[in-house]
């Protein structure tokens, strides 16, 4: 259409390619541009998405009210036990500590909160104008720490000092304070679970596969996870990383200090599933995880499968768009659709890197578009552009689809079912067939009231 | 009387019930015909707005951002406004723009007055309306953001024209269904208005294809120039400060008359309004309407005992507060609790005048969050709430059922098509507060009984 090319924004050429026409290189990894109406979040999105699972923690958000209100209790993480974690706690600042500082708020604010909650652990959130008005967060923090006999963390996220993943690094750096150990460590042979935020039970399923081959978890950053724990962190003698993006920075400094090697893995859809549950048997060495691996492999394939293979009949040849936080993400999703017979026609991130653009460039078909940052705009004209029947994203996209009239499924942090393993691997599928076969669809693509009514005659 | 106005000055907020400035100033520009907007800021605050929105509403939200990052934040935003605003146009042809500021703006002392002048100027685009809000997070909750834009809106768009017919109607943040109720009384009087803002369909757009960026509705921009001519203002506001009232602006620059009212749920307010618009223009109250009021009298009859049960906690805005106080006392449902995050205007004075009937005082707390709702609830042995969703929190941590009503509704379907305005939106509200009753009765009723009477032997 003219009217939409007219509407291009010149900028955002650099990050969209389509596999096979061109053989530029994707731009991403970079800010995002005023007034294109990005779907990306913010550093202190990114740092509270990581740390706030964290269940016997107080997470205080030093800023104004909003942050900690759009924040409260946003994502579907659960816990087997504390439940601190599911407050939204905030300085609240007002005009008057804009102008004379929010310090002693903030002093104030850690002092009740200790008080009422007795917890061990405060993170404390630094918001857009905390970084302006210059709180010292740092100085704060290390004098409650000694007043309270506690640990209080700053967590360094003012939201203009970058994207998403200065979120992740600033909760990674909070992380890293957070496992220091006093002691010398004794090293354990268990393994600890990087990136899963236990959405709906995904690390409870996670750990159940892992304890029926053998291997020993230690603990799990940050799904259902607590202080002491978390403390305990560096004893293990493999880190394995579910969601990337937010953890290899941090997998990356524990190897350095506390020499623990890490894997890559993936418990999106069976293929990945199962060729994780490989690679971490094999990583640890021993001949009976790896049997035991098999062995679960085989019979929970053998059980998923059988059902998924009825949506597959149903579904195969439908065209999916994939629009979602993470690189690592949108590679799953991609052989995830292929398990279930849907080719892919688009497929974007909000902070996916270079290494991971790569991986989809080479995993997707010719003709596929691929996009950074995107925004509504360019989402609807690929959509349509390429005939996607549906679409996977987080809340801000789902009225997108629906209003385009293609399916849609929640691949967002607020999900009440899980996603992960040959658990995930069917609700998958089965959500998947739930949207892209409703009968909804049906009454659309009538043509209207005064077809109906004449159709009678 | 209501209990001495409890303002909670405190060092933390646990649990926020209110949002911050530019939230509100969003939803007041998605009122206004072709329109979009701009949230000067850090890319985070417009996301998260826009996640908030689209949950509540389940329409796509698109907002831009100026993206401030570090540079823009140290040396200026300017030029990232300026390409917020070419990016705009470019993509979305908006007939008006607006922009709202955030913390980290207003803190860094953005002067988008004359940044947008110059930007129209060098643009040859004077001609171009461009609304400004200053909206500091911290400066308000998103309530006074609403209403502080929408006098924006008039202060910029409104002139001095010849006198009209029409009824100037100032709407605040109400559901679509309660938008499009007031429409329907005041065609049903035969009266011409002029709604501002209007989104009831702009934030509740039927589906029909083609899709188009930009949504049919909202308040006309050639309406609100002439709304400085109106025959009178209703301003469903009565319990705002004069410093952010639409209609005061009106009656100061233009002499309209000012009507300012409680929102029309409950037959007294829903009479208040009908009665005001019969006497600014003398039409007459049709057959039908009375019918409907008659309804809602027999309908408060059928359940009154069941409601004098009620002890309810009611949160949210202001005004919607103060309207459903009202409706509550009205039907002897006791107003134990009345809070709000908001500063609250003269919400003190209005709550203590409207619960002198009862036996036992009423609590109002301004400025306050869940923590403090829940704990005085509790205190006020409260069997029933009334608010937006985040009062999940007192169901799940107090047992107190809640009906919902407000902005935002983010864990049920349909909070857009919520309809609790003028005699039949009352009729609907009272019954799901009734029934709500109800239900918790009879779920309860025979374990109690049996605990409180039954004894062995
Ligand atoms: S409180 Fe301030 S920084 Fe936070 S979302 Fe609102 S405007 Fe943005």
């Amino acid at each position: 259409m003219a009217e939409d090319n007219a509407g291009r924004i010149a900028e955002r050429d650099g990050f969209i390619v389509t596999k096979g026409k061109n053989k530029k290189q994707l731009q991403c990894d970079t800010d995002s541009s005023a007034g294109c109406v990005s779907q990306r979040a913010c550093v202190y999105c990114g740092a509270r998405v990581v740390l706030n699972p964290i269940t016997d923690a107080i997470h205080l958000v030093h800023g104004p009210i909003g942050c900690a209100s759009y924040t409260w209790d946003i994502r579907g993480s659960l816990s087997s036990g504390a439940e601190l974690y599911r407050n939204s706690f905030s300085t609240d600042l007002k005009e008057q500590d804009i102008i004379f500082g929010g310090a002693k708020r903030l002093n104030a604010a850690i002092d009740g909160l200790v008080e009422k909650y007795q917890a061990k652990l405060v993170f404390v959130y630094s918001t857009c104008i905390v970084g302006v008005i210059g709180d010292d967060l740092e100085a704060i923090c290390t004098a409650a720490s000694q007043k309270h006999n506690i640990e209080v963390i700053p967590v360094e996220s003012s939201g203009f000092i970058g994207n998403k993943s200065a979120g992740y690094r600033a909760a990674g750096d909070a992380l890293l304070r957070l496992i220091k150990p006093s002691e010398p460590i004794v090293k354990s042979n268990s393994i600890n679970y990087l990136g899963d935020f236990n959405l709906a039970g995904e690390a409870w399923i996670i750990h159940n596969y892992l304890r029926q081959i053998g291997v020993e978890l230690n603990v799990t950053f940050t799904g259902d996870s607590h202080y002491t724990a978390l403390k305990s962190a560096p004893k293990a003698k493999l880190n394995i990383i579910q969601c990337a993006g937010s953890m290899l920075y941090l997998a990356g400094k524990m190897e350095e200090l506390y020499q623990i090697p890490y894997i890559q893995i993936s418990f999106l859809g069976i293929e990945d599933t199962a060729a994780s549950l490989r690679k971490i048997a094999a990583t640890l060495g021993e001949e009976s995880m790896i049997a035991k691996a098999e062995d679960l492999i085989a019979k929970e394939t053998a059980r998923v499968e059988a059902i998924i293979k009825g949506y597959r009949d149903k579904l195969q040849g439908k065209k999916a768009a994939i629009y979602v936080g993470g690189g690592f993400k949108a590679i799953s999703l991609v052989k995830q659709f292929r398990e279930i017979g849907i080719d892919v026609v688009m497929i974007g991130t909000q902070t996916g890197r270079k290494e991971e653009y790569e991986t989809i460039n080479n995993l997707v078909d010719d003709g596929t578009v691929i996009l950074d940052d995107a925004n509504p705009a360019e989402l609807e004209r690929f959509m349509m552009e390429k005939g996607a029947h549906l679409l996977v994203g987080g809340v801000k996209e789902r009225p997108l689809a629906y209003k385009l009239g293609i399916a849609f499924i929640d691949h967002n942090h607020d999900r009440k079912h899980p996603l992960s393993g040959f658990e995930g691997a069917v609700n998958f599928a089965e959500e998947v067939y739930s949207t892209v076969c409703s009968p909804v669809w049906k009454s659309l693509s009538k043509s209207g009231i005064d077809r109906g009514v004449t159709d009678h005659g | 009387m209501a209990e001495k106005n409890h303002v909670h000055y405190r060092d933390v907020n646990e649990n926020p019930c209110n949002m911050c400035m530019p939230m509100g100033g969003i939803l007041a520009l998605k009122g206004i015909e072709q329109s979009m907007v701009i949230v000067h800021g850090s890319q985070g605050c417009s996301t998260y707005m826009r996640r908030h929105i689209a949950e509540h509403f389940n329409e796509p939200v698109d907002v831009g951002s100026s993206s401030l990052n570090e540079k823009g934040t140290i040396y200026g935003g300017e030029k990232n406004l300026r390409q917020a605003l070419d990016n705009i146009v470019k993509v979305y042809h908006p007939a008006l723009i607006g922009i709202v500021t955030t913390c980290l703006a207003e803190t860094i002392g953005e002067d988008i007055e004359r940044i947008t002048g110059q930007y129209l100027i060098d643009k040859q685009m004077e001609d171009f309306p461009i609304v400004t809000a200053a909206t500091p997070g911290y400066g308000g909750s998103h309530f006074e953001g609403y209403f502080l834009t929408v006098k924006r809106v008039l202060m910029q768009l409104t002139a001095a024209t010849k006198k009209n017919n029409k009824v100037n109607v100032i709407i605040p943040n109400m559901s679509p269904a309660d938008i499009r109720e007031i429409k329907r009384i005041l065609e049903l009087m035969k009266i011409e208005y002029v709604l501002c803002p209007d989104f009831s369909d702009t934030l509740d757009r039927p589906f029909s294809r083609p899709y188009t960026k930009m949504s049919d509705g909202g308040t006309k921009l050639v309406d609100i120039k002439e709304m400085g001519g109106g025959l009178a203002t209703i301003q469903m506001g009565i319990t705002l400060d004069d410093s952010i009232s639409p209609g005061q602006y009106l009656k100061d620059e233009f002499g309209v008359p000012l009507y300012n009212l409680a929102i029309p749920i409950g037959v007294e307010s829903t009479d208040a309004f009908i009665n005001t618009l019969v006497e600014i223009t003398g039409k007459t109250i049709p057959e039908s309407l009375t019918k409907e009021r008659g309804r809602l009298l027999d309908a408060m009859i059928d359940s009154h005992k069941y409601n004098f049960q009620g002890r309810c906690v009611i949160f949210g805005e202001p005004e919607m507060v103060y309207a459903v106080t009202k409706t509550c006392v009205e039907n002897g449902v006791f107003p134990a609790v009345v809070a709000t995050g908001s500063q609250g205007g003269k919400l003190n004075e209005l709550v203590g005048l409207a619960v002198t009937d009862f036996l036992e005082k009423s609590n109002l707390f301004i400025e306050t969050d869940f923590a403090h709702i829940l704990a005085a609830s509790q205190e006020a042995k409260v069997n029933i709430g009334i608010g937006p969703s985040d009062g999940k929190y007192l169901t799940e941590k107090g047992g107190i059922p809640l009906v919902r009503l407000g902005f935002p509704i983010h864990d049920r379907v349909g909070g857009q098509r919520i309809l609790s305005v003028g005699y039949t939106g009352t009729m609907m509200f009272l019954d799901r507060v009734t029934n709500t009753l109800l239900e918790n009765k009879y779920i309860s009723y025979r374990s109690s009984m049996y605990e409180k009477y039954y004894q062995q032997g």
